[in-house]
Order: C-alpha cells, then sequence, then structure tokens
C-alpha cells in the first residue's frame, strides 16, 4: 500500500479504511478480501487473490466458502459463515449485505450500512457483459463506491462473447488436424468458455488438463450445464482437432508438447493487447474477461449514483482522472496484491503439482 | 480493407512460417486484383504515404480523446498505430460502408497534405478496431508482421507452378498492383511483360561440399575459386527504351540495394550483368566483413562513409552481355568470356576473382586450409572458402543438384558456458531453446564471465532436450522469458559454439561479436573452469581492434 489511509472526514473514510492487510471496517470490525490471515474477513469470490486461506473467521457467498474448500482444503479457515445474497445481516454497528457481482460462480459485491444510513459497496471483481455460468451484476445505490479497475484504460472495449467463441470455432474448421489448447483461468475464465461453446452449438467433447477438473465438477453440480468433459489424462496426439483447455501457464509448458503442434488460444481481456497476447504465447488471442471493461466501469460508477469513488486496483490513474472530470471525489487505493484477472494468482502449489504428474511420460 | 486486415491480423500472431505462407497464398488466391497486388506491395514496403506520418496521427486521435487518458493508454500499448486503432471511439450515427484497400492506396496517394487527415479519420470512422490497426499500419508503413519480402513472392510463386525465383526475375520491372502477374502465377496468363531492361537474373547457388562428394567427384570436371567473405551481388547495366543507361545492384535475394552504394553503381558503364562479390576495398586490399556490414541496409549513404569504406566487386560470373543473356552457355565460355570483359573495362572497382589451380582433391584441400599460400597479399584474410563450379555447368537460378559445391574453411569455435536460456517461438516455445553464452575474463575480483554470443540452433532434438532440462534444474533467476542458469567454475553446462568470424562491437560488454554461432557440441564433459577465455578470441580480430578493447 503506498498511499496513506483515505483521509478521515468523508464518508467512505468513516467507514473503511486501510490497514496492512487490506480494506477494513472498524465499526464491523472485518477486513474484505485480507491479502494476509485477519481475524474476521468478508471475501468477494473464489479468486486466490481475494480468497486466501488461513483467516480466523470468512464470511462469503456459499459457492465461494465451497471454492475455498476446494482449494484450500475443509480447514481454510477457523469458522465460515454463508451470506445470502441480498440479506442483510448485523456485524459490529453496521448492517452489511452481499449481491451478485458477476465475474464467476459465487462472486458478490459488499454493501456497508451504517447506523446514520451511508451506503459504501465494496465492487470485488466485476462485469456487465452476460455470462451463462453466474448471477448478473447487480447495481446497487451508494455513496461511497469502491471499484476495481482491473481494465481501467480507454483501450479496452471487450467484443461480445459470441465473436471471440467464433474465432475459436472458425480456427478449429481451418486447421482440422491441430489440437485446439485454449489457456483459460480454472476458476470462472474455464467454466464460461464452455458453456459458451456449448451455446454456441458445439456439441463436441472437451478435454480438460487435470488442473481443471475439480472446479469444472463443481459448476456441474451447481446446477450449470457444461456438455461432455473428460480430462485428457494419457491422451495426446489422438485430441488432434479437438479442443483442450489448460491454465494459462500451460500453455507453453512441457504438459503441452504431447500435443504435437496445436494452435494456442489464449481466453483473457490482456490480449486485447497484441503485445500481450504475444507475451503470452497466444496464436489465436480470444478476448473473454471476467472484468468490466472501461465502457462497463464508467457505466457502473454512473449507476451507483456515488459521489464518491475509490479504485482499488488495477489502472487506478486513468479511472480516478476520468472520476474527476465528471464532477466525482476519486481515489486510487493502490492496493497491492490482487493479481490480474486471476491468472497470476493460480494456486502454486497445485498447478505445480498438476505440472509433475502430467510431466510423466509427456517427454518422449 | 477488411480481408487484408484479416490477413494481417492472422500473420501477426502465427509464428510458422509454412502457415504464413498458407495464409498469404489464400488471400492471393481468393482476392481479386487489384486489391491482392496492392496488398503484395503493402508486405513487400512497396507503397509509401507522404502524408501520413505519427504527427499527424497523434493530431487526430487527439480530437477525439482525452490526452491524459491517451498518454496513458499509450504507455501501457507501447504502439501508436495499435494504441489509436483500439481507442478510436466508435463513431455515431449511421453506417458508413468501409473502404476497400484499392480506394485506400487510391486516394490517399492522390491526396494533399491537407486533404489526407480527414479521408483517415473517415476510413477511421467505418472501420472496426481490426481494420483500423491495418489502416494505420498500412498508411505508416511498417506492417511487422513477420514476412519478408522474399515469403511474400514465395507465397504468389505457391499459387501454381512457380518458384519464387521466377518472380523475382520479372519482379523489379513491374510496379504496383502488378497487373497480370497473379494471374500468370495461378497458370492463367502469360508471364507478365516488362521493359525492365535490367532484370534480376535469380541467382545460383551452391550445395555444401560433402566428404562422399569427394569420393565420386573429378576435379578436372570443375574450376575452383575462392568464396570471398563480402555479400553476394549482381550488378545489371543497360540501355532503356530511351537510350538512358540504366544501372542497378542486386543483393543475391533480388533486393535492389543500389540506393547503399551509390559511389559504386554510379561507375557502372557497360552493358552487361556481373555475378560477384561486394567487398570494401582499400588501397588495394579488401576489408573486413564488419566494415562491409557498416555500409549495409541503408537507404542512403554519406559521402564521409563512402569515402572511408568504399566497395568494390570481384566478379565470378557473368551472365548478360550486350543484351544476350549468357546463361544457358557452359561456366567455361562464360569465365573466358568475363576475364575478356573485365581486361577491356579496365575498370579501378571490378576485379577479376582468380582461379584456384585443382589438379587434385589434397591440393585442393589445402589452399582450404592455407589460402595465403595460394593467394598473394593480405586478401586472404576474407577468403571463406573455396567454391567448385562445374566447367560445362549453365548458370540456373536456385540450387541445382550436382553444379557447383561451396566449401567452406572450418569455423572457429570456442568453448564457451550456458549463462542465460530463452523460450523459443511456435513449435519451440515450450523449450528453452535460445542461449546466451559467455567465455572468462580476468576482472578486479577474478575471473567471470562475460555474454559473448547468442545460439539458436546447432544442436540436434535430442540436445534440445537435454539442454531444456538442464536450464530447468539449474534456474536461479528468472526474468520473464529468460532464465539465468548457474555458471560457476564447477557448476554449468559448456558449450562448443561454432562460428563464422568475429566483429569488434561497441554494443556488446564483450566488445566482440561473432557471426553466425551455432551450438557445435555439448561438453557435458567439462567444467566451466575449463571454458575459453575471452583472449582465444580478441586473437581472432586485428591487432589494433583488439588493443582498443583490452
Amino acid at each position: 500500500m503506498r498511499e496513506a489511509s483515505p483521509s478521515a472526514g468523508t464518508t467512505g473514510g468513516d467507514v473503511l479504511t486501510l490497514t496492512a492487510a487490506g480494506l477494513y471496517c472498524p465499526a464491523g470490525g472485518f477486513h474484505i478480501d485480507p491479502v494476509r490471515p485477519v481475524e474476521r474477513a468478508l471475501v468477494t469470490h473464489g479468486h486466490a487473490d481475494h480468497a486466501r486461506p488461513g483467516n480466523g473467521a470468512v464470511m462469503a457467498s456459499r459457492e465461494t466458502l465451497d471454492i475455498m474448500a476446494i482449494r484450500y482444503g475443509e480447514d481454510f479457515a477457523g469458522a465460515r459463515q454463508e451470506a445470502v445474497p441480498g440479506e442483510a445481516v448485523r456485524i459490529g454497528d453496521v448492517s452489511v449485505s452481499f449481491h451478485p457481482a458477476g465475474h464467476v460462480l459465487g462472486s458478490m459485491q459488499v454493501k456497508i450500512e451504517t447506523a446514520r444510513g451511508a451506503r459504501v459497496v465494496v465492487s470485488g471483481d466485476y462485469k456487465r457483459q452476460p455470462d451463462p455460468t453466474c448471477a448478473p451484476f447487480e447495481p446497487l445505490d451508494c455513496e461511497v463506491f469502491v471499484t476495481e479497475a482491473t481494465f481501467g484504460l480507454p483501450v479496452f472495449r471487450h467484443p461480445p462473447v459470441a465473436e471471440e467463441i467464433g474465432k475459436l470455432l472458425k480456427s478449429l474448421s481451418l486447421f482440422q488436424g491441430r489440437t485446439h489448447l485454449v489457456g483459460a483461468y480454472s476458476l470462472g475464465k474455464a467454466q464460461r468458455v464452455i458453456a459458451e461453446l456449448r451455446a454456441a452449438g458445439y456439441e463436441r467433447t472437451i478435454y480438460l488438463h487435470g488442473a481443471l477438473e475439480r472446479l469444472c465438477s463443481y459448476y456441474r453440480a451447481q446446477g450449470i450445464a457444461l456438455g461432455s468433459l473428460e480430462p485428457v489424462g494419457q491422451r495426446a496426439k489422438e485430441l488432434a482437432g479437438e479442443i483442450v483447455l489448460c491454465p494459462p501457464g500451460q500453455l507453453a509448458d512441457r504438459w503441452a508438447r504431447r500435443f504435437g503442434d496445436p494452435v494456442t488460444a489464449v481466453a483473457s481481456g490482456w490480449v486485447r493487447v497484441r503485445a500481450r497476447a504475444r507475451q503470452r504465447g497466444a496464436e489465436l488471442p480470444l478476448v473473454i474477461s471476467d472484468h468490466a471493461d472501461w465502457d462497463g466501469l464508467r457505466e457502473t460508477v454512473a449507476e451507483t449514483g456515488a459521489g464518491e469513488i475509490w479504485v482499488t486496483h488495477g489502472a487506478e490513474e486513468a479511472l480516478v482522472h476520468w472520476c474527476r472530470q465528471q464532477g466525482l471525489a476519486a481515489r486510487p487505493l493502490n492496493l497491492i496484491g490482487y493479481g490480474d484477472e486471476g491468472d497470476a494468482a493460480e494456486p502454486a502449489g497445485r498447478v505445480e503439482a498438476a505440472e509433475t504428474t502430467a510431466g510423466i511420460g509427456s517427454t518422449t | 480493407m477488411q480481408r487484408f486486415a484479416a490477413l494481417l491480423d492472422r500473420l501477426s500472431f502465427e509464428p510458422r512460417r509454412s502457415a504464413k505462407l498458407a495464409l498469404m497464398t489464400d488471400y492471393f488466391r481468393s482476392e481479386s486484383d487489384p486489391a491482392r497486388g496492392l496488398a503484395l506491395a503493402a508486405l513487400t514496403g512497396g507503397l509509401s504515404f507522404r502524408h501520413a506520418k505519427p504527427a499527424m496521427l497523434r493530431a487526430l486521435v487527439a480530437e477525439r480523446v482525452d490526452p491524459h487518458l491517451f498518454e496513458l493508454s499509450y504507455d501501457f500499448v507501447g504502439d501508436l498505430s495499435e494504441t489509436i486503432a483500439l481507442i478510436w471511439p466508435a463513431a455515431g450515427g449511421g453506417e458508413i460502408a468501409p473502404p476497400d484497400l484499392p480506394e485506400v492506396v487510391q486516394r490517399l496517394q492522390q491526396a494533399g497534405r491537407s486533404e489526407a487527415p480527414g479521408m483517415i479519420a473517415e476510413w477511421l470512422d467505418a472501420l472496426d478496431e481490426t481494420g483500423r490497426w491495418a489502416l494505420l499500419k498500412l498508411v505508416t508503413g511498417g506492417l511487422r508482421v513477420g514476412v519478408s519480402a522474399r515469403l511474400a513472392k514465395t507465397a504468389v510463386a505457391a499459387l501454381g507452378p512457380l518458384q519464387a525465383d521466377d518472380i523475382e526475375q520479372v519482379w523489379h520491372g513491374m510496379s504496383p498492383p502488378y497487373d497480370g502477374l497473379f494471374a500468370w502465377a495461378l497458370g492463367e496468363g502469360e508471364p507478365p511483360q516488362t521493359d525492365d531492361p535490367v532484370p534480376f537474373r535469380p541467382a545460383m547457388l551452391a550445395h555444401p561440399l560433402e566428404p562422399r562428394d569427394m569420393e565420386v567427384l573429378d576435379t578436372a570436371d570443375f574450376a575452383a575459386e575462392w568464396k570471398w567473405d563480402g555479400i553476394r551481388v549482381q550488378a545489371a547495366v543497360s540501355a532503356g527504351r530511351d537510350g538512358r543507361l540504366c544501372r542497378r545492384l542486386y543483393s543475391r535475394t533480388g533486393d535492389d540495394i543500389s540506393g547503399a552504394f551509390p559511389d559504386l553503381v554510379e561507375t557502372l558503364d557497360f552493358d552487361a550483368a556481373l555475378d560477384g562479390e561486394l567487398l570494401v576495398v582499400i588501397d588495394g586490399k579488401v576489408q573486413s566483413f564488419n566494415a562491409l556490414q557498416q555500409r549495409l541496409n541503408r537507404k542512403t549513404v554519406s559521402a564521409k562513409m563512402m569515402r572511408e569504406l568504399p566497395a568494390a566487386i570481384r566478379a565470378y560470373d557473368l551472365l548478360a552481355l550486350g543484351g544476350e543473356d549468357l546463361r544457358e552457355r557452359p561456366f567455361r565460355e562464360r569465365r573466358a568470356m568475363l576475364e575478356q570483359f573485365l581486361r577491356q573495362l579496365d575498370h579501378p572497382r571490378i576485379d577479376l576473382s582468380p582461379l584456384v589451380p585443382s589438379p587434385d582433391w589434397d591440393a585442393l584441400a589445402k589452399a582450404r586450409e592455407a589460402p595465403a599460400d595460394h593467394h598473394e597479399g593480405e586478401d586472404a584474410a576474407a577468403i571463406e572458402g573455396l567454391m567448385l563450379k562445374r566447367w560445362d555447368a549453365p548458370y540456373v537460378p536456385g540450387r541445382p543438384k550436382g553444379q557447383w559445391y561451396k566449401w567452406k574453411r572450418d569455423p572457429f569455435r570456442v568453448d564457451a558456458v550456458l549463462m542465460y536460456a530463452q523460450r523459443g517461438h511456435g513449435k519451440r516455445s515450450s523449450y528453452y531453446s535460445d542461449y546466451t553464452f559467455g567465455v572468462w575474463r580476468e576482472s578486479g575480483e577474478g575471473a567471470e564471465l562475460v555474454p559473448v554470443g547468442k545460439a539458436y540452433f546447432g544442436f540436434t532434438d535430442e540436445e534440445l532436450l537435454e539442454i531444456d532440462r538442464f536450464v530447468r534444474q539449474n534456474t536461479i533467476n528468472r526474468f520473464g522469458p529468460v532464465r539465468e542458469v548457474r555458471h560457476e567454475p564447477q557448476v554449468g553446462l559448456v558449450i562448443e559454439v561454432a562460428f563464422e568470424g568475429l566483429n569488434r562491437s561497441t554494443r556488446h560488454k564483450s566488445g566482440v561479436a561473432m557471426r553466425f554461432p551455432r551450438v557445435a557440441r555439448l561438453r557435458w564433459d567439462k567444467p566451466p573452469a575449463e571454458a575459453d577465455r575471452i583472449e582465444a578470441l580478441l586473437a581472432l580480430l586485428p591487432q589494433d581492434e583488439a588493443a582498443a578493447i583490452r
């Protein structure tokens, strides 16, 4: 955290402050998405940069609690409390409610209302595009809106997902003899890509890297239709012409060699910028993002009616600049520890483990 | 425009040469004239627009986007055309039809300075993001989609039975949009008629001499000559229809490099086409390749450079004389005509590459080992081996079998230590396949490794796997796609690096740059402490250059 706590005396500063662990609500005695273990945490969603193990008590949506248990084990926190969407709960001197953020399954915004009726909304990560795998973002009226700004530059305008899925299907018909390897983050992106492929009429089995299997099973158990999925397992060249999903880090690693000469696609908002796409090894960039784009951020800020905007992480400077031009009080929080679209924040231990297992026999 | 944009978009993400070729060939097959000809011109660097400059584009976008937001975005994206393409606000109001490629090229080339900005803005409004990116790349030049002019011509040839060299032969007599070229390439038309008096004649190339060749070939059937360490060129001079003399200097691949060598080109007064080696010659002495390199890849050249690094041609062959094409004639005849031609010409900057007596393989082997004993003067340092040309061979474009052989001098070799490894591209993207290696140098604190070069080929697939494994198991630092590996006196990987020569370099910390370095062997048996020292390399430089580095 580079900047000191937002000054007191404003509505926002009365409700939230910054500690070494992140955003803190003194009146409620809780942190939101703390980056280090705290006594009481409210967690917006299951991505590893927002949901970390080792807190005393965690309050989150049922799905987020499930996902944390899947990723970190049942003992991920001392105690857990399920937040029912839309239901206000008293914590300390404030009232707290969770509302869908449209980011991934179970993702929520946190709304805090003080005794004096001031409302602060912490968005967590969110998007405004439709997503068949999670509840849509719910616009909330508030005085202070704490927003992310991962894609907070006017060069980021996400195209409709169907267009990007169309590119993948077209490539599949052009290069029928090549496996199409799609790098997609294991929580949210992978399931969304699968669901959108199904929506586009793609009915063949989709093959999964080991690191994606458990969360895909969980999504299905929650009633989200993903069609026929199978682990890659020991298959290799026989997957020519098929779609295989893996975590982005696996695209250019030894595991991918088994497919011979695959077409490598990357599903991420970053690949809209060519240099970033090439850096990520994308021959087929699919601009599919679970974050709000520039238009989505501005639209949301305006919809909340908030007069005070805090920007947590991402391209803070540009969004703050824009807010001030609109006459809104805006400040960057420069929070450290929140990743780019989760890609960098894949739980390291598990990916390494998956790589090691998959690596056996793959060097031939 | 949109189809061209889609092509550029795909090319920019495609690392594979074969796939790039397929993409271009498909485009040329399905696109019509003149759009495909203009696309070819764009891909080969043959289009330029005077009034489309970065400053003008920045001014255009400044009228539409908050300047601070633009600067933040430009910082992030890093490429002006791409930033503008991404940030350009969608045009409100009715649908405007996007322009096609011929319209863009024609209107912009005819536009005056004041009209160009409005024209470009209108097109940017009508195009989608990929279209805008392609338009801006097109009008500012420099597509940077990883396609060389040669590759684009190869893609045209692949439309039908032609070879890239067939395209080269007519190339310089044509101009965009290359009327008739595609019909010919598709086998649907006659070769384009050009009245170019000085066409490029695709070069004849040699195969490396293999040991088994020596068992079956008779040296009496071959002329032997030195292979000079310059660049292979073709000097074509002839009068055009209007009677004016046309002079052109071509590289081996058919690029017109006349602009970089006006000192030489302007002195060419004859009617002939010569095949030879371009060299820098001072006081009759051939200079190092390093000297020549300073004159390459320039569009213009300063008077000082021409004075200090004068260019000359050492002639190998005569391809045309007085309007007659000699290429069908056997080398024996062409050589005799070349000798006579040069005697009569008596040109101060053109001389004859001498033949090397070749009674038997032993004599040739000795000449190759020690050119200084067989050739007068210090020029022997500029000899990189021998060429063997069949006396009765016609001059055939490309690399025909059994006609010409090159027998290069053994490469230099150095034992160096692997210091950094970087991931490759395309098929090699999961392997650490680009290696930076160093040799020992004394410093105040004892011996240290100093990087002297990079190599990314020369190894077998099996060796690649072994090095890749070594890199992963011995990484001490990561910098993005680059890994630093252990390189200590007793722990590390010694690579025997082969290379063709050494130049002095002010850009490298070590002061030297290798030519054509590649991995010759992996020395798993050798501890890094026993790798070579920088002195072993400096010994290869002329004394004054080596002294400057020490």
